[in-house]
């Protein structure tokens, strides 16, 4: 693939497939979503052999660096795991007539512009367009969350819209407030917000100008990125969104929200040096694993729960990020990713169960191992990776987050996260456990259905290469290791 | 237009601008409030086209029309189609009272001055020293977002949020660059659409926009 093709590709394959979605027959629509997904874990691969020697591709108002190039194979990945499974959730959400056929129709429009939101976000060169490819994710994802139209969706939505918007106005603020730095140093137009440009340019942005930008950037994208205390949409929307959404939702676009920080943080570590935004994303992390541990403890309802895990988990990568350093960014990259695919099985597979059991409480859910043996071992195997267990990817990067942190002297900062970390496995596990394992409800008018279960069968095989991948990279990362030292770099600011 | 003239300009409506902000908390009709909103929205506009005249740029005037378009046009619009559309969403029912609400905004306004200081030492050309009246509308819109029941005054606080940052990119910069606006611009108007969608979808499901009703999702 040329160069060029592959920084293009990403954004125009999904567009290109929502198009079709819109006159294709769902199926047909459904296959087209799955290629595109996988055309743009493709391109990712494709811009990963072209920058990973430190090389960038620049193109128009696309730009692409080894960060770049592994935000977008996080992103691939896990949207085609998505998408696939999202076939059989489409197949069973018709045959059980929970969706329309022109319900489906939007759906399938709606994931692939979402899709192509979040690769233009990445690829972005300009801070402006960042944030407008941010805040055009909010914008065709409310009737995503908002898809079935009951009370608690609905409800859903409107927090999810008004408080993203209202969060991302922020970060607005604070690129206007970068813009006007970058001005006062005497570019104009497009050129003062790219981000080649800014970050040449960083010694020379007014110091007090950007801790001002730093902070409401910050406050504004760690609102999408569901960094507590800015995090109260997130478990509504992560558990009303149809599993293949919550699915992207949770294991990508909070990423990809994430990586705007990461950009900012590169530029503003130099204008302001590292301890201002260390200190914030320090608040922010701790916050976001206190507010998870706590709440996980008591949670009731299996989609929440993984929410809550998704704030966990970004609270885990906040503080990496704060940690700094080659290690510490490497392992929050490596999160990123391994987060994305354990998280995208967890919530495909609990539309499974939602679908088999139709109940949203974990209660409702005991004894699934004896049931549907099949779809207990895959949801188990994801939280496993998820609670961070050898061999899965979560095991590795969570070590190098706490190695990285003892060796930069932010040894107390581990510790108290690591001890929340611990509150939050021991919860998640027990609730898992109850579960799989628990008495199975007494009465048979709950479970025992096999006629719903039987429409799984080509439906466990996206569920399963998640999985592998989760472990394929907690074992050996092979030719990924070099992009993500890459990676790393960058995002540390060289 | 002399330059003196053109400066008072500014300054009167960018005075006004504050002015519509403090008569949003003041007001209780939503009629009003839409009214205010686009008085607002054409003030905005004025801001842009001063500026634009300022620095002569046929672009930036481009802007300025794209904007008294969307502001001052579509946006009221479409919160009167809500306003039609959804009976309940006549009056808007405040949290904290009239006068506190006033007394709240004094206060914001002086927090909008303290937190915009480095803007106006950043900001070159003599309307960068008006950038507080923009951060001080941001800090109101939050102050409604918040302490209103209604769903269309959460509406309401989001768009003067963005009046108010648009203020700001405009006085303390001359406005975004063209492409960014455009994409911005965009946003909001979807933004805005989606809004009045999931408005009418709170009515039907819950009956009424109160968002106190919104209880079915708590931990």
């Amino acid at each position: 693939m040329r160069p060029t093709v592959a920084l293009y590709a990403p954004a125009a394959a999904p567009f290109l497939a929502a198009a079709f979605a819109a006159v294709l027959a769902w199926r047909t629509a459904a296959w087209a979503s799955v290629l595109a997904a996988a055309a743009t874990l493709g391109s990712g691969i494709a811009l990963a052999a072209h920058t990973a020697h430190g090389s960038t591709l620049t193109s128009g108002f696309l730009r692409a660096d080894a960060l770049t190039a592994y935000l977008l194979i996080a992103v691939g990945a896990v949207a085609t795991i998505a998408c696939w499974a999202g076939v059989s959730h489409l197949r069973d959400e018709l045959t059980a007539d929970a969706t329309a056929v022109g319900a489906a129709r939007r759906y399938l429009v709606l994931v692939q512009l979402f899709l192509g939101c979040m690769c233009l976000a990445v690829l972005a060169d300009n801070l402006g367009l960042l944030w407008v490819a941010v805040e055009a994710t909010t914008i065709v994802t409310a009737f995503l969350v908002g898809h079935r139209r009951t009370r608690e969706s609905v409800e859903a939505a409107w927090k999810y819209v008004v408080l993203c918007s209202v969060g991302i106005a922020i970060a607005f603020l604070g690129t206007v407030c970068v813009y006007a730095a970058a001005v006062a140093t005497g570019a104009h137009g497009v050129t003062a917000l790219n981000w080649t440009y800014l970050h040449a340019h960083a010694a020379e942005l007014d110091p007090d100008l950007i801790r001002l930008a730093a902070g409401l950037v910050l406050l504004g994208f760690g609102t999408k990125a569901g960094l507590a205390p800015m995090h109260s949409w997130l478990p509504d929307a992560h558990s009303q969104a149809p599993a293949p959404v919550s699915a992207l939702m949770s294991g990508v676009l909070l990423s990809v929200a994430f990586y705007a920080i990461l950009r900012y943080k590169t530029m503003t570590d130099i204008a302001l040096g590292p301890d201002y935004t260390r200190t914030l994303l320090l608040i922010a992390a701790l916050a976001s694993l206190a507010v998870a541990a706590l709440l996980l403890i008591a949670q009731r309802d299996y989609k929440r729960l993984l929410a809550y895990s998704s704030i966990e988990h970004m609270g885990l990568v906040a503080l990496g990020t704060a940690v700094g350093g080659r290690l510490a960014l490497a392992s929050v990259l490596l999160h990123i990713l391994g987060h994305g695919l354990a998280k995208a099985v967890a919530f495909c597979s609990a539309g499974k169960i939602l679908h088999t059991v139709r109940s949203p409480h974990i209660d409702a859910v005991r004894g699934l191992a004896s049931r549907t043996p099949g779809l207990a071992a895959h949801f188990g195997l994801a939280i496993a990776a998820l609670l961070g267990m050898p061999p899965f990817a979560l095991f590795s990067s969570e070590l190098g987050i706490a190695r990285a942190g003892w060796a930069g002297g932010l040894g107390w900062a581990v510790a108290a996260a690591f001890v929340l970390v611990l509150v939050a496995f021991t919860a998640v596990a027990r609730h898992t456990a109850a579960m799989l394992l628990g008495e199975q409800p007494g009465s048979p008018s709950t479970g025992g259905e096999p006629a719903s279960t039987a429409g799984g069968g080509q439906g466990w095989l996206p569920l399963a290469v998640g999985l592998a991948a989760a472990v394929a990279l907690g074992i050996w990362l092979g030719p990924l290791q070099r992009i993500l030292d890459a990676a790393a770099l960058i995002a540390g600011g060289s | 237009m002399s330059h003196d003239v053109s400066s008072q300009l500014l300054n009167l409506a960018c005075g006004l601008f504050l002015l519509t902000a403090l008569g949003v908390l003041w007001r209780r009709q939503v009629s009003a409030l839409v009214s205010l909103l686009t008085l607002q929205g054409a003030l905005l506009t004025t801001i842009a086209v001063l500026l634009a005249a300022e620095h002569h740029s046929a672009a930036a005037l481009a802007v300025a029309a794209g904007i008294g378009i969307l502001k001052a046009g579509i946006v009221p619009w479409m919160l009167r189609r809500v306003h039609r559309l959804v009976p309940d969403a006549r009056e808007t029912r405040p949290l904290v009272n009239i006068s506190a609400s006033i007394l709240a905004a004094a206060g914001l306004t002086l927090l909008g001055y303290a937190a915009a200081r480095p803007l106006v030492a950043a900001a070159s050309s003599a309307s960068g020293r008006a950038t507080p009246v923009g951060l001080a509308v941001v800090l109101i819109g939050f102050f409604l977002a918040a302490t209103r029941q209604r769903a269309i005054s959460q509406i309401i606080g989001v768009l003067l949020i963005d009046n108010g940052i648009a203020a700001v990119a405009f006085l303390a910069t001359g406005g975004v660059p063209l492409v960014v606006e455009l994409g911005v611009s965009a946003d909001l108007a979807l933004a805005v659409l989606v809004l009045q969608i999931l408005t009418n979808r709170l009515h039907a499901t819950f009956g009424s926009t109160d968002l106190d009703e919104l209880r079915e999702l708590h931990d």
